[in-house]
């Protein structure tokens, strides 16, 4: 068997791609702008003196990271509207790319907070600072840089499994390319076209994540 | 609600426990208004608990702790005492500033940003106002030039200067002090003692010290407290606990203590 490669194909199918790729972008940024911030939410609501909303956050995060990513993609889509809860796919797409994702950045940001060392909460009492104020200028400015690096590795995973939407037909690159390899029966163009796009931005999103890093490092006058 | 004729501080029965070891053991105490009180003992003995009960790092197993007459855990309703709300512990606990052994500065901000934080977001002061209020801080304890340094770029001893500055900046009443030499390094132990004898002349300050340095105590304190197994062994002038100790404990802690440093 040979293997054929059709370049007039494949610049015939480039704007097309071109634009469902926009829709990946958009459902990764938006997923993991998601993740992030309920991440949080959720491990600060482990830390809860409340016992009941401790033990709530804890068995949420366990029963979403127990289960797989296309299945929560599924019951959001397709068993919501039985609650009465009707979202269109992309909506659903993001929301459950975005919650499964929370709950790995939720470990991440557990681990971060557990590491800040308790004399800057003891500090921040005998300054007499709210649980607020402590939280929003001392403990999350010092938690979140080292962290980086791990939900850097999140985005590039969150941003992988976008082609877990196309099982409810959101017209990102992976939906779109079988659509138009079933047309032309012409798979090696498409297919291979979206795996280098993933290869590309992958790498971008990692190079991103080490500048950051390196930048984040080189503050406070270098020590921390 | 606050008599003059109230003690600045006072313990009543005051019990401290962790697990099946108590800290402190129905401790009454009383402190008045502008002293300085040495409090010295071997480790364990229950003094540093002192401190962070007031500072309410920690909770009291049993008694009461007033704050110029005003219970600091506790609240009246009615006759009767009952746990303090979050608005009463603040409006107490503004009063009373601490100095940790291991500075404890926020490493994400300068050192006027260390001193302008609380200021600003719980006194509510403009920008302005807590910088012109923090900057006058520093300069008064030597780090006028260091405003903009970060703590990582600062010595142990400055580090601790820029700790004092930060809890003067909140105004309180009383500062608490634990053990705020220990951790530096023996040149830099002087630079700190002089900011602290500088506060205690020139300010209205109620100031409790948890410390090892027998010989700043000694010249410095109106009176020393000597804790020994949860309890308050013997207090005096210095005069009285390092001239002439009554008990037993206290001479063999001080002569240990003494021999250690010379």
């Amino acid at each position: 068997m040979q293997l054929e490669w059709d370049w007039n194909y494949t610049l015939d199918i480039l704007p097309v791609l071109g634009q469902a790729s926009l829709l990946t972008l958009k459902a990764t940024l938006l997923g993991f702008a998601l993740a992030a911030t309920l991440g949080l939410v959720f491990a600060l609501l482990r830390m809860s003196r409340l016992a009941p909303v401790r033990w709530s956050a804890t068995s949420l995060v366990e029963f979403i990271r127990s289960t797989p990513l296309l299945i929560q993609i599924f019951f959001l889509y397709y068993v919501m509207p039985e609650f009465g809860l009707t979202l269109d796919a992309m909506t659903a797409g993001i929301l459950a790319l975005g919650l499964h994702y929370a709950c790995y950045c939720a470990e991440v940001y557990r681990a971060g907070l557990d590491n800040i060392p308790k004399g800057q909460w003891e500090a921040a009492i005998a300054l007499n600072l709210s649980p607020y104020i402590t939280f929003r200028d001392i403990i999350i400015p010092q938690a979140i840089p080292p962290l980086v690096p791990a939900l850097g590795n999140y985005l590039v995973a969150l941003f992988k499994e976008t082609p877990l939407l196309s099982a409810i037909a959101v017209l990102e690159l992976m939906q779109t390319a079988k659509i138009l390899a079933s047309e032309s029966f012409q798979y090696t163009e498409p297919i291979t076209l979206v795996g280098l796009y993933f290869l590309f931005f992958s790498l971008i999103a990692a190079a991103l994540t080490r500048q950051l890093e390196a930048w984040l490092n080189t503050r406070h006058g270098g020590a921390r | 609600m606050t008599q003059h004729d109230d003690p600045m501080l006072r313990f009543d029965k005051v019990s401290k426990r962790y697990g099946q070891h108590t800290v402190l053991d129905r401790l009454d105490f009383e402190v008045a208004r502008n002293e300085k009180v040495a409090i010295i003992g071997p480790s364990g003995s229950g003094k540093t608990t002192l401190l962070r009960l007031l500072m309410t790092l920690e909770s009291v197993d049993a008694g009461v702790i007033y704050v110029e007459g005003e219970p600091l855990t506790h609240m009246p309703q009615g006759e009767r005492l009952i746990p303090a709300s979050r608005q009463h512990l603040s409006r107490v606990r503004a009063k009373i500033g601490m100095v940790f052994q291991h500075f404890n500065l926020f490493p994400h901000m300068s050192a006027l940003d260390n001193c302008t934080e609380a200021p600003r977001t719980v006194l509510g002061l403009s920008k302005a106002e807590a910088s012109a209020r923090a900057t006058e801080l520093l300069q008064m304890v030597g780090l006028g030039d260091k405003l903009e340094h970060y703590p990582g770029q600062l010595s142990g001893g400055q580090k601790q200067r820029v700790a004092i500055a930060r809890a003067l900046a909140m105004r309180p009443r009383i500062m608490l002090f634990d053990e705020v030499t220990s951790a530096l390094d023996p040149e830099l132990v002087g630079e700190v003692l002089k900011v602290i004898r500088q506060l205690g002349e020139e300010h209205d300050l109620t100031m409790l010290m948890v410390t090892h340095e027998m010989g700043f105590a000694r010249e410095f304190a109106d009176r020393v407290c000597f804790f020994d197994g949860g309890k308050m062994a013997e207090q005096g002038t210095p005069q009285e606990i390092f001239g002439a100790p009554r008990q037993e404990r206290t001479r063999q802690f001080l002569s240990a203590v003494l021999e250690t440093r010379s």
